[in-house]
């Protein structure tokens, strides 16, 4: 599905769903937190970011959502002119629209309603009728399987159901790219299950490529085709490509120990 | 640009054929489902409804909305629909969307009537004013365990608060002050004037500004200040949990917490409020000395006549209460306050509003009180 805003977008020809990251450095002022990360995001790709914690796992996810700018290097999404940070503010901005964003905790706005949060990215950006907007938070929520709880405040929900409807915000505005910051964290294993059921059924009927931040090895391996693998210690990445095949073929002991969650070390 | 094509036609066989050709997305503005559903409503109804799709070139979100009020009324009349036609990612998005059955938990949008807010919003009061009396009971209970020294709070918390709600608060009270007492001699020697009693103008201004204005004013600017601070950062805590940390650690917030802060305003306060005296005379000086001629050592002269001890003392004594009422609805509102952004909000909203409303209502007691006593 490309986005609802292309008329609008007419600095980019067509739908950008791949990120270039290269010779990324990222920093808090002079203390570096990652440097030297090369990678390429596929379109249609279900694209992890692991890594222990404290590597900077979402230090680089505010970093391909513009939220941040680099130190050091160029983040590139497909079809834009040049790096992120090198294009024009208006441009930026066009580009960020095509982006959905999950945070951690929902992030939802406490004083709306779902409804009022899903439609607010609508209200803003998308040239329809009130009427369709309605139409439209309705089909997002009922995507989460949320259907009926337009009316309900955020602070009236569980928190699974919070992340769900955070997601069907990232999703207003039909996203060519979807981010997630730790989609299962505080989830029970089977909401858990559900939400990464859902990321791969969003992939494959709205053909979004999906950036994933996480350290649940379930999740990991059930959703994962591509991946990036930070070390804390070295401050860069030290693999990349399928978490399976990193799994069966990657000889270095620090990722084997988290995707093994620390057997393959103790063993050793 | 393709344009979004539309067709619907009934086949002899009572088929309902649905043709969706075209860019169907919303910037290109899509057709209402109006026209296919009341297709559908006419008598006799469609035996089934069918899609084709085959000229199809794009999609998004309004295409879905479009087939879902679609399937929503042929659901409600029963009748079939086969969804074979329509693009894979269509199909298996709208068995998502209709995966899990509407919530029967909608609220309805009718407001309640009169009689029942007005009922709800009696029992939140009384509610609220139970509330606020347990607080104020546990704050009392907490301060025999400070005497004995069994209170159990940081000393640098309170540290902390002494250096915000004291030193931090000495620019903001000495420039109101000092403008108040220049207000208030400026109004009085206009009137005293005419009567050629100018040099009264330092007991209306030492008088005034010790009894009550000064420590009023330094009330209401610490409420402001520091009791809107207390409410949000005691909200903040308690919508991050860190309240309840405390709890299950058997720490009562209110040693932790509310102690050292009431602590801290009940001691600065009067120390605010001496300083307010002072700026508050140098206002009326000021005055004095460029309008009316008055010559700095007669206003001293005729402040020391006027203004007795019992005066500074009484303006002293409402300030350390004040801290203490400042302290108290700031930190209650805080701990009590509900765990969204909105709420920490409110929270600071009405600690400045219950802290200014029971400033000005102590003072009426005292000010009666002392009446009465004769002070």
């Amino acid at each position: 599905m490309s986005s609802v805003f292309e008329k609008r977008s007419n600095g980019i020809d067509g739908p950008p769903s791949k990120i270039k990251v290269s010779d990324l450095t990222m920093a808090y002022g002079d203390s570096v937190v990652m440097h030297n990360l090369n990678f390429t995001v596929h379109e249609r790709d279900i694209f992890i970011i692991m890594g222990g914690s404290g590597s900077g796992k979402s230090t680089l996810l505010r970093h391909l959502v513009g939220l941040q700018e680099p130190a050091q290097g160029t983040i590139s999404y497909q079809g834009t002119s040049a790096g992120f940070w090198e294009m024009p503010p208006s441009e930026r901005e066009r580009l960020l629209r095509r982006f959905g964003v999950l945070y951690q905790g929902g992030a939802l706005w406490s004083s709306m309603t779902l409804a009022e949060n899903v439609s607010l990215p609508l209200q803003e950006y998308a040239a329809v009728d009130a009427e369709e907007i309605s139409a439209l938070a309705s089909l997002k929520l009922a995507l989460v399987g949320l259907s009926g709880f337009e009316d309900y405040y955020p602070s009236e929900i569980s928190g699974g159901m919070t992340k769900r409807a955070g997601l069907a915000r990232a999703l207003a505005l039909d996203p060519d790219i979807l981010f997630f910051d730790e989609p299962s964290a505080g989830l029970d294993p089977i909401s858990s299950r559900r939400l990464d059921d859902l990321i791969r059924d969003l992939r494959d009927s709205l053909r979004t490529t999906i950036v994933v931040v996480t350290h649940e090895l379930a999740s990991i391996f059930a959703i994962g085709n591509n991946s990036v693998f930070l070390d804390a210690q070295s401050k860069t990445m030290i693999a990349s490509g399928n978490p399976k095949q990193l799994l069966a073929e990657s000889k270095d002991p620090r990722v084997l120990a988290f995707l093994t969650r620390g057997e393959e070390a103790s063993r050793g | 640009m393709k344009q979004v094509d539309l067709e619907y036609a009934r086949g002899p066989d009572g088929t309902l054929r649905v043709a969706l050709g075209g860019d169907w997305k919303l910037a290109r503005g899509l057709p209402a489902p109006k026209g296919v559903i009341e297709e559908i409503e006419k008598s006799p109804p469609p035996r089934r409804v069918i899609f084709e799709t085959g000229v199809l070139a794009g999609w998004d979100s309004g295409l879905l909305t479009f087939l879902l009020s679609v399937l929503s009324r042929c659901a409600q009349l029963s009748v079939e629909v086969d969804r074979l036609g329509l693009p894979e990612g269509v199909r298996s998005l709208l068995a998502l969307a209709t995966a899990v059955p509407a919530s029967a938990g909608r609220r309805s949008s009718k407001p309640e009537p009169v009689l029942a807010r007005v009922g709800d919003a009696a029992i939140a009061w009384w509610i609220g004013f139970c509330d606020t009396l347990a607080f104020i009971g546990e704050a009392f209970l907490s301060l025999p365990r400070l005497f004995t020294g069994k209170a159990r709070f940081r000393r640098s918390d309170f540290t902390l608060a002494v250096q915000d709600c004291g030193a931090r608060s000495l620019p903001i009270v000495a420039l109101i002050n000092l403008l108040v007492g220049l207000i208030l001699a400026f109004v009085g020697a206009i009137e005293l004037r005419r009567f050629g009693a100018q040099i009264y103008v330092a007991d209306l201004v030492g008088i005034g500004m010790l009894r009550d204005i000064a420590p009023i004013m330094t009330g209401i600017i610490v409420t402001g200040r520091t009791g809107a601070s207390f409410a949000a950062e005691l909200g903040a805590m308690e919508a991050n949990q860190e309240i309840d940390a405390l709890r299950t650690l058997g720490i009562p917030p209110m040693d932790f917490l509310v102690l050292p802060r009431l602590l801290a305003l009940c001691l600065m306060m009067p120390l605010l409020c001496l300083y307010a005296d002072l700026l508050g005379i140098a206002g009326g000086l000021v005055v004095a000395g460029s309008m009316l001629d008055i010559s700095p050592m007669q206003y001293l002269l005729e402040t020391k006549r006027a203004v007795h001890l019992n005066d500074l003392f009484l303006g002293l004594f409402m300030s350390a209460v004040f801290g203490v009422l400042v302290a108290v609805t700031g930190c209650m509102r805080g701990i009590r306050s509900g765990r969204s952004a909105s709420a920490v909000g409110e929270a600071t909203t009405s600690a400045v509003v219950t802290g200014i409303v029971s400033i000005v209502v102590a003072t009426a007691i005292i000010t009666a009180i002392s009446y009465v006593l004769g002070i």
